[in-house]
């Protein structure tokens, strides 16, 4: 510890509490793993299809959240749009509205009888809700504004001059974007990337909801766990394990790179 | 002589309360209590909380909380030390992992039930009954196996020979019933009671007793409650009270003895 820098106990008594209270769980988790048949358990087929369900699901998700999130990141940031706190604070909503809600409202969109799900199921014959699709949906849904926000603060960082000059050396807008402004938010855009997979990874609520649960088709990880709580809860315990490495792995793998900038911003 | 005149007072206090069963009639028997909370299943949701207003007006001075979910998550929950004073399950297989496991009393058969088949209101993919479920196209919600509507809608296709592929296996009956009634699935397998229940949400077929399969409900006070009087009195108002008796008949819940 530095001189000068010495932490008053009003901060250090509540600040270990806190780290406590967030570890304890994870802690008790182990102890009360099924270490004997954790293997047998997590390479069961339903485990195995829940967690190949989940990276497809989770990784499709962020996919789509990039590809319509960063447009609408640049237009909070730069676009000057007439209300943009509105903007802003309704892209939050999803964050912060209970899962479950968001469900039931995907489910007046989308589902069958929905505003939007209602002609695409009459004209086309699709139906999202109890589909692969309904689960990279809902996840979307979630865990876009993460990404939104990340790649937001990046973007209004930027120097405008960057990209002007780009523009006057002849670039198109296209060019000057995918060649200038992307690379210079990078890291935010990465960091939002692994925001949104961790979420759209742990989507429980909106993903029963919206899609159902059936193995190898809606069931993802957490749903996994939740239905092995009621008759298995050793085997939900061990799911969740494996959950928690690969957050752990991700968190691990990626701390330098792409972290960072969450801390500045 | 006292002791005669304890008996007696005891055997009157019985007789005023309506006549409990006669393994109530213990001379120091005291008087219900406080507050409970009861953990039962999802099929019980519109009735347990008519049948506790009941209770709660023989007795002023109780209070009924409600733990309402699947039968199996409602055992696994008091496994791991929820503070629940009584279970009711949905099925004995559910209430014995929670009797083997010593965590409640004896358990009590208080009710029957079948199951239905509830359609979203017009019933738009036309079923009419348990064949109707295994047609290409026709999108059936079940509950999972490991919950009693899952295990009694498995007994239910088997006896009947059926293969039915649902779209979603849902972890409670009141979780089948929403995807009916939203009109996302065109069938669910339900209770009957169920059906009941929400009335003209749905529409419903019945299936001839012949072909269907019935669930008892089994009701239990939990050994570590913090209140067993008042657990013990609910448990018998449930299981031997014809004002219990009549509101379960009222919602479509049959005998079990």
């Amino acid at each position: 510890m530095k001189p000068g820098s010495r932490a008053p106990w009003f901060l250090v008594v509540p600040g270990v509490l806190a780290l406590a209270f967030l570890l304890a769980p994870l802690l008790a988790l182990l102890w009360r793993a099924p270490w004997g048949s954790l293997l047998e358990i997590v390479r069961s087929p339903v485990a195995l299809d829940a967690l190949r369900l989940s990276m497809i699901t989770a990784t499709a998700a962020t996919v789509l959240a990039t590809l319509l999130g960063v447009p609408l990141a640049w237009l909070i940031a730069k676009a000057q749009l007439p209300a943009t706190g509105l903007v802003r604070a309704l892209v939050l909503v999803p964050l912060l509205i209970p899962p479950v809600v968001s469900g039931v409202a995907l489910l007046s969109a989308f589902g069958r009888r929905g505003a939007v799900g209602g002609f695409l199921y009459d004209s086309f014959g699709i139906q999202l809700p109890f589909t692969t699709a309904g689960v990279v949906l809902a996840e979307a849904f979630v865990a876009m504004p993460f990404l939104v926000i990340a790649v937001e603060g990046g973007f209004r960082s930027l120097n405008a001059e960057f990209d002007e000059a780009a523009g006057t050396l002849g670039a198109s807008a296209w060019t000057s974007f995918r060649r200038v402004t992307l690379p210079l938010v990078a890291p935010a855009l990465g960091a939002g990337m692994v925001l949104c997979w961790a979420r759209a990874l742990g989507e429980f609520g909106a993903t029963i909801t919206f899609a159902g649960n059936f193995p190898g088709v809606t069931q993802t990880m957490p749903l996994a766990v939740y239905e092995a709580l009621e008759s298995d809860p050793s085997a939900a315990i061990a799911l969740s394990l494996l959950l928690i490495l690969i957050c752990v792995v991700i968190l691990v793998v990626l701390r330098g790179h792409f972290l960072r900038p969450l801390a500045s911003t | 002589m006292k002791k005669l005149f304890g008996v007696l007072a005891a055997l009157a206090l019985v007789v005023g309360l309506g006549g409990l069963s006669p393994s109530q009639a213990a001379p120091s028997a005291p008087v219900p209590t406080g507050t409970i909370t009861v953990s039962a299943a999802a099929s019980l949701t519109d009735v347990f909380p008519v049948i506790a207003k009941a209770f709660m007006k023989k007795y002023p001075g109780t209070s009924v909380k409600f733990n309402f979910a699947g039968s199996s998550a409602l055992v696994q929950q008091i496994i791991a030390g929820a503070p629940v004073d009584v279970l009711a399950t949905a099925s004995e297989p559910t209430m014995w992992q929670a009797v083997n496991a010593g965590h409640v009393g004896k358990p009590l058969l208080f009710a029957k039930n079948t199951m239905a088949i509830a359609m979203p209101p017009g019933n738009p993919a036309h079923v009419t009954g348990l064949p109707s479920l295994t047609q290409p196209g026709v999108l059936v919600a079940e509950c999972a196996v490991a919950v009693p509507c899952g295990a009694a809608a498995r007994d239910l296709l088997a006896k009947n020979s059926l293969t039915v592929k649902p779209v979603t296996l849902e972890i409670d009956v009141r979780a089948v019933l929403a995807k009916v009634m939203a009109g996302e699935v065109d069938a669910g397998i339900v209770y009957v009671t169920d059906v009941r229940s929400v009335g003209s949400k749905v529409s419903s077929v019945t299936i001839p007793a012949g072909q269907n399969v019935t669930t008892t409900y089994p009701i239990a006070a939990v050994n570590d409650s913090g209140n067993p009087t008042a657990a013990t009195a609910f448990v018998d108002y449930v299981r031997y009270t014809p004002s219990a008796l009549g509101i379960l008949r009222a919602y479509g819940f049959a005998k079990p003895w």
